[in-house]
């Protein structure tokens, strides 16, 4: 018998750990012959701490929301031969929510313990690259990848195979890997997540692609506010180093030698763009280099790199082991295979998913994600982070494709899935990711570095209701100058938020510059909040509770507002017993 | 070698060459403000986009190489909106005071603006206020007037090796900085004003230059006597005194390259401590004396103690301000005339 942890970010952050500690407690106390392991993130992190358990016979059962007093609970109930009748048990609806996924780079996440190399082996780890080299060349891995279709999963969604090739024909004695896992969308989490659950296929994926190009030496650029991600790799390159799998002549072929290091990254969201990722590495300040060259022919320190992102890494196993075309049975025709997609936002059932290409982003949010939280209506759902766009509630049927994404203006990007609900103001929410990349310009050309804050500068005129005619020309002119003449991929995607906002919520945009509303009742200094003297019962609280003094009104006298001194707080809304106060 | 058309000319160029370079051989004008051919490709003020057929993007000329059968326009309109927007947005982060700035007349952003009939930012909003580095004697670098092209970063790393200055923080608020913000001073860097040079706006200035215009001034191309390298520069004359240097980027010896002291020393022409004729000492008094006198001089006391004591009683050294030819003709006098090894140089080390 076996209980199973979820020690990921996100579990710990619901607090796992106290419940292990409780777990471990109650098995000691009732003297059970139960196993105590831990594993990565499973992905409904909604759920979280979430327990397996696994009786002798293999079957799983599992507990979610468990905290210290539940976990006793459980013990207690395993003990007695009644797990199934204990309150925390999974419910169906989550069940099949899993069940809609298919699981691919997170094959193993949730399952296993990460910290444990056997474990992986045992799922089946390290096959690929034992296959790959004794009995493939390296050319026959590219092919291998080219077969399976695997595009780039961190953001462009460039073929793989293309990539590895153009790396393996550069001329070049010495060549290098690189891993992006330099993770910065807000919101997004799907390398870490692998990472944290299952560094192991990164980590094969790596030495799989280093056999493909030609290198010797890998490098994992990870976060360094990834603290947990880091640790596992850590182990788990130890524990790989240990069993033979990276160091010199890996399984005796007296073919290939291959290593891996990381380099914590500082805290730049410009670093994850590639040249200025390479920037990074050399120890430079991370600004973007001009491309051509492309990495593939000059790359870290002018050599030929081939730079990949986690879950693109995390697929190569699969694909080596099981062959592409076992990849390339899931998906569709111009996208192959899985996607990763980090739910967050205004949704049901945040967490991480994974699905296969061609489900449509409906499927997704309501089948998976379990609609809008609060039963609130959905109205749109950003992609692609701040580089990306938001897709409005008439696209909910559009399959999940590079091509289908990209025709609605956002982009498939890394993963990021952003789910908003009526409540949200589509400016504010165009404005908040244009604050982001614009604070996270690397300030090398003036588009990005100047226009971006320009642009940002109109967005705040126009929440604080001082926008004025032609705002939203200039905006789509001034974005469409940043798209085209931007260094890198920063730029070229930073107006994006707004440009797509503009265009499938101009009459927002209108509302706000004309009208001085705003119809998501967000914008705090277009709103004006009244009280109804029909409903005002002059029961004194809004004036009680007004930090600005700015509600007058004596005991069962209708109350008034004053709007000189309203600070638009919205404190009297909130402890109104009988709705009178209004906002509009 | 490729062909490619520019503006509707068939061009042939060198396999490797850039757009840009192309261009300029090909007198066809495309602006730059980050561009030296001097230093490393850098790519950043964008001012320099062209259309090309087929490109999804506008492409900077200056990074991009000309391949073939590449269809180039350098002036359509599409070109011409975005540069005409790059310099609205240099501009809207900059001081509008052309009136009185010290470049006003040697500016690149002045001369983009005129050419493109820029006349004013049309975006409004936040302007950075930075203060005004002038604490040492020859520099002034005023970041507000700063347009981030990094060529004074560049020419600082990769030129003179030094690597004093480089950006500092990000985005809107990225500035080129020193060490811990401290006032630019020969403890952190060598005051070479390299960086004053390739300053395409007042941001970087020649202090000794205030005041002055750059049409009121005479260029007087000559060799710098502060030692022996002979670097070419050109004396800046204006109503008959020399008001400072600027460099002869075509000079065979030293290209755009100055020293502290040939940039910034010819103040000693004018100081009053400056010694014009030999001195000879009389009755413990320094007396001017003609040449003749002093070689005289000399000659009669280097031949006495030479008879009296030997040729080894003597020593001579020579000063690094001296060329090759004359250091080498030194130690022959010493050697042939004299009779003595005893011969040293004050750069020996």
């Amino acid at each position: 018998m076996k209980l199973i942890v979820g020690q990921g970010s996100c579990g710990v952050a619901a607090g796992a750990v106290k419940v292990y500690k409780a777990l471990e407690e109650e098995i000691k106390n009732s003297s059970a012959d139960i196993e105590l392991g831990t594993t990565g993130c499973i992905g409904s992190c909604y759920l979280e701490p979430i327990v397996d358990f696994i009786d002798d016979a293999g079957e799983k059962t599992t507990f979610v929301t468990v905290d210290g007093e539940k976990a006793k609970e459980i013990v207690k109930d395993i003990v007695a031969g009644k797990a199934k009748e204990n309150e925390c048990i999974i419910g169906d609806e989550d069940v099949e929510a899993m069940a809609k996924q298919k699981r691919i780079s997170l094959r193993n996440c949730g399952i296993i313990n990460p910290e444990n190399i056997d474990e992986y082996i045992e799922a089946g780890g390290y096959k690929a690259i034992e296959r790959c080299i004794k009995e493939m060349t390296p050319e026959e891995v590219i092919e291998e990848v080219k077969v399976s279709g695997l595009r780039g999963r961190g953001g462009a969604g460039f073929p793989t195979w293309f990539k590895f090739n153009a790396a393996r024909q550069s001329p070049g004695d010495v060549k290098y890997l690189v891993c992006n896992a330099d993770e910065g969308d807000p919101g997004a989490f799907m390398d870490r997540s692998i990472i944290e659950g299952d560094p192991h296929a990164l980590i094969e994926g790596m030495i799989v692609a280093g056999y493909a190009i030609g290198a010797s030496e890998g490098i994992i650029y990870v976060r360094a506010e990834y603290p947990l991600a880091i640790k596992r790799l850590n182990i788990a390159m130890a524990q790989a180093r240990e069993k033979g799998y990276l160091g010199a002549d890996l399984f005796g072929e007296g073919k290939f030698n291959f290593d891996l290091r990381i380099k914590a990254g500082a805290g730049a969201f410009v670093c994850g763009e590639e040249t200025a990722l390479l920037e990074s590495l050399e120890g430079n300040r991370g600004m973007p280099r001009p491309k051509p060259p492309f990495p593939a022919q000059k790359g870290y320190w002018g050599k030929p790199t081939n730079i990949n992102n986690v879950e693109t890494f995390a697929n190569i196993p699969f694909i080596l082991a099981n062959g592409g075309e076992a990849f390339a049975a899931v998906g569709t025709e111009d996208s192959k295979g899985t996607k990763l997609f980090a739910l967050a936002g205004k949704i049901k059932k945040g967490g991480l998913v994974e699905v296969p290409m061609g489900m449509t982003i409906r499927e997704i949010i309501f089948g998976i994600g379990g609609g809008i939280a609060n039963d609130k209506k959905f109205k749109a759902v950003q992609m692609g982070g701040p580089s990306g766009g938001c897709i409005p509630a008439e696209f909910l049927d559009t399959p999940i494709d590079y091509k289908s994404i990209q025709e609605t203006g956002a982009i498939m990007g890394s993963g990021g899935m952003v789910v908003m609900d009526e409540t949200t103001c589509m400016v504010d929410m165009a404005k908040f990711f244009l604050d982001f990349t614009c604070k996270e310009s690397c300030g090398k050309c003036t588009p990005c570095r100047e226009g971006t804050k320009r642009m940002l500068e109109m967005l705040e005129r126009i929440t604080e209701g001082k926008g004025e005619p032609g705002d939203i020309e200039k905006l789509i002119d001034l974005g469409e100058f940043i798209k085209t003449t931007s260094l890198c991929g920063l730029g070229q995607t930073a107006p994006n938020p707004v440009l797509t906002t503009i265009k499938y919520f101009r009459d927002e945009y209108e509302a706000h510059i004309n009208d001085k509303k705003c119809p998501a009742k967000q914008c705090k200094e277009l709103l004006t909040y009244t009280i109804d003297p029909e409903k005002c019962t002059g029961c004194t609280i809004c004036a009680r509770n007004c930090p600005a003094s700015a509600i007058t009104g004596t005991l069962k006298e209708t109350h008034k507002i004053n709007q000189d001194l309203c600070i638009k707080c919205g404190k009297c809304y909130e402890v109104c017993r009988f709705g009178a106060v209004a906002v509009e | 070698m490729v062909t490619i058309t520019m503006n509707g000319k068939e061009i042939k160029a060198e396999k490797g060459k850039t757009i840009l370079e192309c261009a300029r051989e090909n007198n066809i004008y495309i602006p730059t403000l980050c561009y030296d051919e001097t230093l490393s490709i850098y790519g950043g003020c964008r001012l320099c986009v062209v259309e090309v057929e087929g490109a999804r993007n506008l492409v900077a000329s200056c990074t991009t190489e000309a391949t073939e059968g590449m269809v180039i326009q350098t002036e359509s309109e599409k070109v011409v909106k975005a540069r005409k927007n790059v310099i609205d947005l240099l501009l809207s982060n900059h001081p509008i005071d052309c009136l009185t700035c010290e470049k006003a007349g040697n500016c690149d952003l002045q001369d983009v603006a005129y050419r493109y009939g820029v006349r004013e930012p049309s975006y409004i909003g936040e302007v950075i206020e930075y203060a005004v580095d002038d604490a040492n004697p020859v520099i002034a670098r005023d970041p507000n007037k700063c347009i981030l092209c990094g060529k004074c970063v560049r020419v600082c790393d990769e030129i003179q090796v030094t690597h004093a200055i480089d950006f500092v923080d990000r985005g809107f608020g990225a500035t080129v900085g020193t060490p811990f913000n401290e006032p630019i001073s020969y403890e952190i860097c060598r005051l070479c004003g390299q960086c004053v040079s390739v300053c395409p706006t007042g941001a970087l200035t020649n202090r000794q230059f205030e005041g002055t215009r750059p049409w009121e001034v005479e260029k007087v191309t000559t060799t710098c006597s502060l030692c022996g390298v002979g670097c070419t520069y050109d004396l800046n004359v204006k109503d008959g005194r020399v008001v400072g240097v600027t460099p002869k980027p075509d000079s065979i010896v030293n290209g755009s390259s100055l020293c502290v002291k040939g940039r910034f020393h010819t103040d000693f022409a004018y100081s009053p401590d400056r010694i014009t004729t030999p001195l000879i000492k009389k009755d413990g008094e320094f007396v001017e004396a003609s040449w003749d006198e002093a070689l005289d001089f000399i000659a009669e006391k280097l031949n006495k103690i030479k008879a009296e004591d030997g040729p080894d009683a003597i020593a001579g050294l020579s000063s690094a301000r001296c060329t090759n030819e004359e250091n080498y003709l030194f130690q022959k006098m010493m050697k042939a005339a004299i009779g003595t090894n005893n011969v040293d140089h004050c750069a020996r080390t």
